[in-house]
This record gives C-alpha cells, sequence and structure tokens, in this order.
C-alpha cells in the first residue's frame, strides 16, 4: 500500500437506537484514498456506522452514540463540532437515488451555493461542470442541464447524486448500497467511477455484493449483529480469513 | 305507510342475503361441487335482486303518484262541469279538494269540491293498494327469477361486482347532476337580469344600491329610467370589497398558517404536534356566526378606540376588522394541509440535502418548501375561496355600504353579504332587484372557477416533481 495514512479512526464506537444496540464496540480504521468496503447480514450495523462520520444519526430522534471517532486526527463526536462544516467534509450517497426535484444544474449547483463556495456565476458553472465531468455524467446531460433531475434514469440519477456529493469538495464520500436499486450496467458504471474517485477521495461503501466488494475495494470489514468481526484487505477477506464466520459469510454459508 | 314498506323490503332482502349463503353452503356440501363464487356473493345477489328493483319502483310510485291524482281529479272536475276553468282555478280547486280530505278545510263548501273530496278519497285508496300488490309481485318475480339463477350457479360474483359499480357511478351522477343543475339555475335567473341590466353596466358599474331599484314592468322602462337604474345595480364595488376583505385575511392567514405548519411538520416533537394539531383545528371548527359577533364586538371597537388616541377617524365596522377575524379563522386550513403536504416529502430528500451540509432551515427553504410547493399552493386556494364565500363576519363586522375604498378603516361590503341582503324578507322573483342575486352568484363563480384555473396552471407549471 502506498497511501496507509489512517483518515478515520473510530475506537470503542457505540450506538443505541432506544434501547437497541445497533453497534457494539466497533474499533476500525479506514485509510486515506482507498476504496473500503463494509459486508455483513441486513441489521448488522454497517448502514448506521458510515452514518456516524457524518453524524447523519443526530436527524434521529432516539439515537444514542457512545465512543470516539476520528478523522485526521481530530475527535468529531462531540456537540463542539460543527456538523455542517463536517458533512461539506464528508460527502453521502444514499441507497435510493433521491435528487432534489429541481434541475440538473441545481442538484450540482446546491451544495457550492449554501457554502458560498462560488463566488460568481462563472465559477459556479464550472464547479458543476467539473463535479459533473468527475461523476461521469457531463457527456450525457451537458445539452439538458435544465431539465429537472428526477427526468434521469436510475443510474443517471445516482451519478447525479454523485456529482452532487463531491460538488463541495469533500475528503471522504460515503457510499451507503449506491447500486442495490441499479441495474447491471448502471452499476458497472458506477464503480468504474469508484475506480477513478479514489484517486482524490477516500471512500466507505457499504455493499451487500460480495462480488462488487472484491472488485472496488481494497479493504473489507465484515459486520455482525452489531459487531466488527473482521477487517482486513480485501485479497486476504476474500482468500484467507482468520475468522470462521467471514469464511462462512463470503462463501454464502449465512446471511 | 312508505316507511313500513321499505322496511318490510329491507327485512326480506335480509333474509334473502341469509337464505341465499345458506342455500349455496348447502348445495356446495351435498355435491362437494366449488361454486363460481363464495357464498357471500350468492347472498348479496339474491338480496340485491330482491331489493333494487322494489325500492325503485317504489321512489318512482313515490315520486310521480301526486301529479297523476292530480291530473285524474282535475280531468274529472272539467269533464263533469260545463264551466271553464283556468288553470289557477283549478289549481285552488285541487288545493281546496285535497284541504277538505286532510281535515283543515275553512271556507264555503261547494258540491264540486266535496264530490273531488271523495273522487280523492278513493283514487288514494286505489293507488294504494296497487302499490302494495305491484310491489309485492315484483319482490317475488324478481326473487325467484334470482334464485332460480342461484341455484343453476350462475355467476354471481361478476354480478354482485357490476352492480356495485352501478351503485357508484348512480351517486356520482348525482352529485355531478346537481353541480350542472345549479349552474343552469344560475344561468337562467341571471340572463333574465342581463335582458333588464346592460351586463356591461353590471360589470362595470360603480355604484350599487339595489334598494332604490323599484321596477315594475322591466319592458316599460324609459332611457332615463334606465340610466338611473343602471347605477342601482354596479357591482365594482362589490367585488373590489370582496377582493379587499379577503386580501387582509390573507395576509393573516397565509404567513401564520404556513409558519405553524412548517414548525409542527419540521420542527415540532411527536407529543407537541399530536395535542397541538387538534387544538388548532378547533379554529376552524367554531361557528362562523361567533367570529362574526367577536369582530363586531371586541375586534371592531378596540380598533375604534385605538385609532381614536392617534385621532384616527375609525368606524366601527371595518374591513380590518372582518378581514382579521376572517384571517384567523383560516389559519387551520394553511396550516393543516401544508402541514400535511410537508410531512409527505420523502424523508430521503431531507437527507440529501443534510449529507451536503445544509442546515435544517436551508433545508427546509431550499429542498422542503419547493417540493411541497403544489400542496401550498392549493391549501392557500382554499383559504382564499373560503374567505371570499365566507358570509357572516362580514354582515357583522364590515358594514353594509357598497363603497368603493382600500381604506381598511372604512366599512365596507362584499358580494356574499348583499346576496344575503337582497334575499332577506318577502321577494317578487321577477324584479330585477331579486334577479342580481343571482347574477353576482354567477359572476362570483366564474370569478373562482377562473381563480382556481390559474392557478392550477401555476402549480403544474412551478411543481417540482419527486419521485
Amino acid at each position: 500500500m502506498t497511501n496507509n495514512k489512517v483518515k478515520i479512526k473510530t475506537e470503542k464506537l457505540n450506538v443505541f437506537y432506544g434501547q437497541k444496540q445497533a453497534l457494539k464496540n466497533v474499533n476500525l480504521e479506514i485509510y486515506n484514498r482507498e476504496v473500503t468496503a463494509l459486508i455483513g447480514p441486513s441489521g448488522c450495523g454497517k448502514s448506521t456506522y458510515i452514518r456516524c462520520i457524518n453524524r447523519m444519526n443526530d436527524v434521529i430522534e432516539t439515537c444514542k452514540i457512545s465512543g470516539s471517532i476520528k478523522i485526521d486526527g481530530q475527535e468529531i463526536n462531540n456537540k463542539q463540532i460543527d456538523v455542517v462544516r463536517l458533512r461539506e467534509r464528508i460527502g453521502m450517497v444514499f441507497q435510493k437515488p433521491n435528487p432534489f426535484p429541481k434541475s440538473i444544474y441545481d442538484n450540482v449547483a446546491y451544495g457550492p451555493q449554501i457554502h458560498g463556495l462560488a463566488d460568481h456565476k462563472d465559477k459556479l458553472d464550472q464547479i458543476v461542470q467539473t463535479s459533473l465531468k468527475k461523476s461521469a455524467l457531463w457527456e450525457e446531460v451537458k445539452d439538458r442541464l435544465d431539465e429537472p433531475g428526477t427526468s434521469l434514469s436510475g443510474g443517471q440519477q445516482q451519478r447525479l447524486c454523485i456529482a452532487r456529493a463531491i460538488s463541495v469538495n469533500p475528503e471522504v464520500i460515503l457510499m451507503d448500497e449506491p447500486c442495490s436499486a441499479l441495474d447491471p450496467i448502471a452499476t458497472a458504471k458506477i464503480e468504474e467511477l469508484m475506480e477513478e474517485l479514489k484517486k482524490t477521495f477516500t471512500i466507505v461503501i457499504v455493499t451487500h455484493s460480495m462480488a462488487q466488494a472484491v472488485r472496488v475495494s481494497q479493504r473489507t470489514g465484515f459486520f455482525h449483529l452489531g459487531n466488527l468481526i473482521e477487517v482486513d484487505t480485501t485479497d486476504k477477506m476474500f482468500k484467507n480469513p482468520n475468522n470462521k464466520m467471514t469464511q462462512d459469510y463470503i462463501t454464502g454459508r449465512f446471511g | 305507510m312508505n316507511l313500513a314498506i321499505l322496511l318490510l323490503i329491507v327485512l326480506f332482502s335480509t333474509s334473502c342475503f341469509f337464505f341465499g349463503r345458506k342455500k349455496i353452503i348447502n348445495i356446495t356440501a351435498a355435491n362437494k361441487i366449488r361454486m363460481n363464487a363464495l357464498p357471500d356473493y350468492y347472498g348479496y345477489y339474491l338480496a340485491l335482486w330482491c331489493a333494487i328493483p322494489a325500492v325503485l319502483i317504489l321512489a318512482f310510485w313515490t315520486v310521480f303518484e301526486p301529479t297523476i291524482i292530480k291530473a285524474f281529479i282535475i280531468n274529472n272536475i272539467t269533464s263533469s262541469n260545463l264551466k271553464e276553468f283556468n288553470s289557477d282555478e283549478l289549481n285552488l280547486i285541487y288545493q281546496q279538494i285535497k284541504a277538505l280530505y286532510l281535515g283543515n278545510f275553512t271556507g264555503t263548501l261547494s258540491e264540486e269540491i266535496r264530490r273531488g273530496a271523495e273522487n280523492y278519497k278513493s283514487f288514494l285508496s286505489i293507488a294504494e293498494g296497487s302499490k302494495i300488490v305491484i310491489l309485492i309481485s315484483i319482490v317475488i318475480v324478481t326473487t325467484l327469477y334470482s334464485y332460480k339463477k342461484l341455484i343453476n350457479n350462475n355467476k354471481a360474483r361478476e354480478d354482485v361486482e357490476k352492480i356495485f359499480k352501478a351503485v357508484l357511478f348512480t351517486c356520482s351522477l348525482v352529485a355531478i347532476l346537481t353541480t350542472i343543475g345549479i349552474i343552469f339555475s344560475l344561468l337562467f335567473e341571471s340572463i333574465k337580469f342581463f335582458t333588464t341590466i346592460n351586463i356591461f353596466d353590471f360589470l362595470f358599474g360603480t355604484s350599487w344600491s339595489p334598494q332604490r331599484a323599484f321596477v315594475r314592468d322591466a319592458s316599460t322602462i324609459t332611457p332615463e329610467e334606465y340610466n338611473e337604474l343602471k347605477d342601482a345595480f354596479g357591482s365594482v364595488p362589490l367585488f373590489a370589497g370582496t377582493a379587499f376583505i379577503a386580501f387582509i385575511a390573507m395576509i393573516v392567514a397565509v404567513p401564520i398558517g404556513l409558519f405553524s405548519g412548517i414548525y409542527l411538520a419540521e420542527y415540532a416533537s411527536k407529543k407537541v404536534r399530536k395535542y397541538s394539531k387538534p387544538i388548532i383545528e378547533i379554529l376552524a371548527g367554531i361557528p362562523t356566526v361567533v367570529y362574526g359577533f367577536f369582530a363586531a364586538l371586541t375586534v371592531g371597537p378596540f380598533f375604534r378606540e385605538f385609532g381614536e388616541r392617534f385621532g384616527l377617524e375609525v368606524s366601527s365596522e371595518s374591513a380590518l376588522a372582518a378581514g382579521l377575524v376572517m384571517g384567523v379563522m383560516i389559519i387551520p386550513y394553511v396550516s393543516s394541509l401544508s402541514d400535511d403536504v410537508i410531512n409527505a416529502v420523502p424523508q430521503s430528500l431531507r437527507d440529501g440535502s443534510y449529507a451536503v451540509g445544509a442546515t435544517k432551515s436551508e433545508t427546509i427553504k431550499k429542498v422542503v418548501i419547493p417540493a411541497a410547493l403544489p400542496g401550498i399552493v392549493g391549501s392557500v386556494l382554499l383559504a382564499v375561496s373560503r374567505a371570499i364565500g365566507e358570509t357572516m363576519i362580514v354582515v357583522m363586522a364590515a358594514g353594509l355600504a357598497a363603497r368603493l375604498t382600500i381604506n381598511p378603516l372604512e366599512s365596507t361590503t362584499t358580494i356574499t353579504t348583499q346576496i344575503v341582503m337582497i334575499l332577506i324578507g318577502d321577494q317578487e322573483f321577477d324584479s330585477p332587484k331579486t334577479q342580481s342575486a343571482f347574477a353576482l352568484g354567477l359572476t362570483l363563480f366564474f370569478a373562482t372557477l377562473i381563480l382556481n384555473y390559474i392557478a392550477l396552471r401555476f402549480v403544474k407549471k412551478y411543481r417540482e416533481k419527486y419521485e
């Protein structure tokens, strides 16, 4: 590994939804400019984990989080941290494409506008263009930027959401099963895109597809019932895992 | 009598339901076959066949019986008398005959009326008897017919579905026909009015005082008389007053309603929402007359005293008082509906906005409200039409003087209030004064129709569609 600087480090992370414990003592390191895949059966806490990193769990009233989450060594799991600034640094792409009911242009311009990243129209145009290019959507939509984002196909919508996430120049992109609502061709496009994106961004992806984890990720973490069972390089995890449970899961014996 | 018959039919058809169901269950069990439909359907089938034709005939009979009997009686009178009657006299005689039969006749009894009453009595008993016979035979025939089909394993499921569809269709037809009927009655009376008063004088005239319009015969108006008359029927002050008061009401209701809707949907905890929403909705349940005297006795005098302190002349019946109270009344329409539409905006859109680092208020302003806009405009529209149609508050708090003013401290009046004023008390239906109420109603109807149309176009154009 050329880049093995730790970008995100969680220690003793516990998450409760009301009475139910969703994460138990999770210690995980995520490395800079790599794709880290989180796998595991449904309800194992992998989505909960990535929603901790950009504090999206704040939206849920009953959610309680304890433990330490450090990004570049800075603790973010406390009241002092500015959530708005944090989410600017850590973008997120959701399971179901959720473009705003606005034009394609406005969808991408939304983030830069609310953070005041562009002081004039030309700059904004440029940000929109680069973001769409980076998300490999520019060629398909450049002539119809004023059409609603919801008029695009599912795969295009998801790439639009990726463009929206990278428009504010984040350091990390969290992806919560980004391909689960897409067909194989659209999925292939997104995976190809991730290959490109990991050169500039740190990516954490939650996926149900073992094949996808193998294709896109350098490291893989396996969650089960709120516990992080094992984390290692993807290569090692799928060829020679240390834990019997991981072995069983990736060979399809349960889950 | 009719009620008893109806009750019998219902009883009989209910027992048919149980009978039909039981029969099918027995057939299924005895022959070990699977019938075309569930036993319930056969029950319904038998019951509906038994009830619907009989009820329909009963209804028609009840509607047409008086007309037919009247025709018979009048025919009797004219054929047995040498004297010629005109239709008014015949009507009078018929009414007297009826009164005599019912036992509340007063006045001198003539031979023909006495004879007429006897005839009336016999006609009634014949009608009653034949009605019962016909109904019983209808019920027997239809029940036997459907029973025969039933034991032959007819397709009861399809037929029952068809009957339900027909019943639903009839109900919607009634609603549509009523609307059309109301529009036409407005239209015909208005046309009568517009033959007397030029439609342009009505629409663009700036003076309204129908109380001084005395017209005996519309066909003999001289040009000078018409000139004076048209000044009584200029509707501009009424439309201006209506728009003005509705405008004041909307200034109160839209911001307060919308913002409280946003608070309830986005910020309030579940518990607060659970209790505060019904409390706000109580506002909509208060009778308008209560708002009316609240406006007239509390708010109006308050403004007058308040104005006097600053040397302003405020009439105790003012557009401001009426509009303000009307606005309060309308708040729940806006708040409750916009709360609902804001709640319907998917959470995923909010998540998407938060994830790029938007704050809550930015998310609401730029994502949630635009997505909910069609619904919000819809709720505002409903509130506007409520404000335009509101009568009681204006009658009590804004006055009756039709004045063209934009001073909210003066008294003013609205279309609906004037319609009430015109139609209160005894009316001659052929005077332009009475007919002007219909013309006002029609114009108001078209105005709100155009308003709705514009708003719908607006919503269609600017709606941001999610999903």
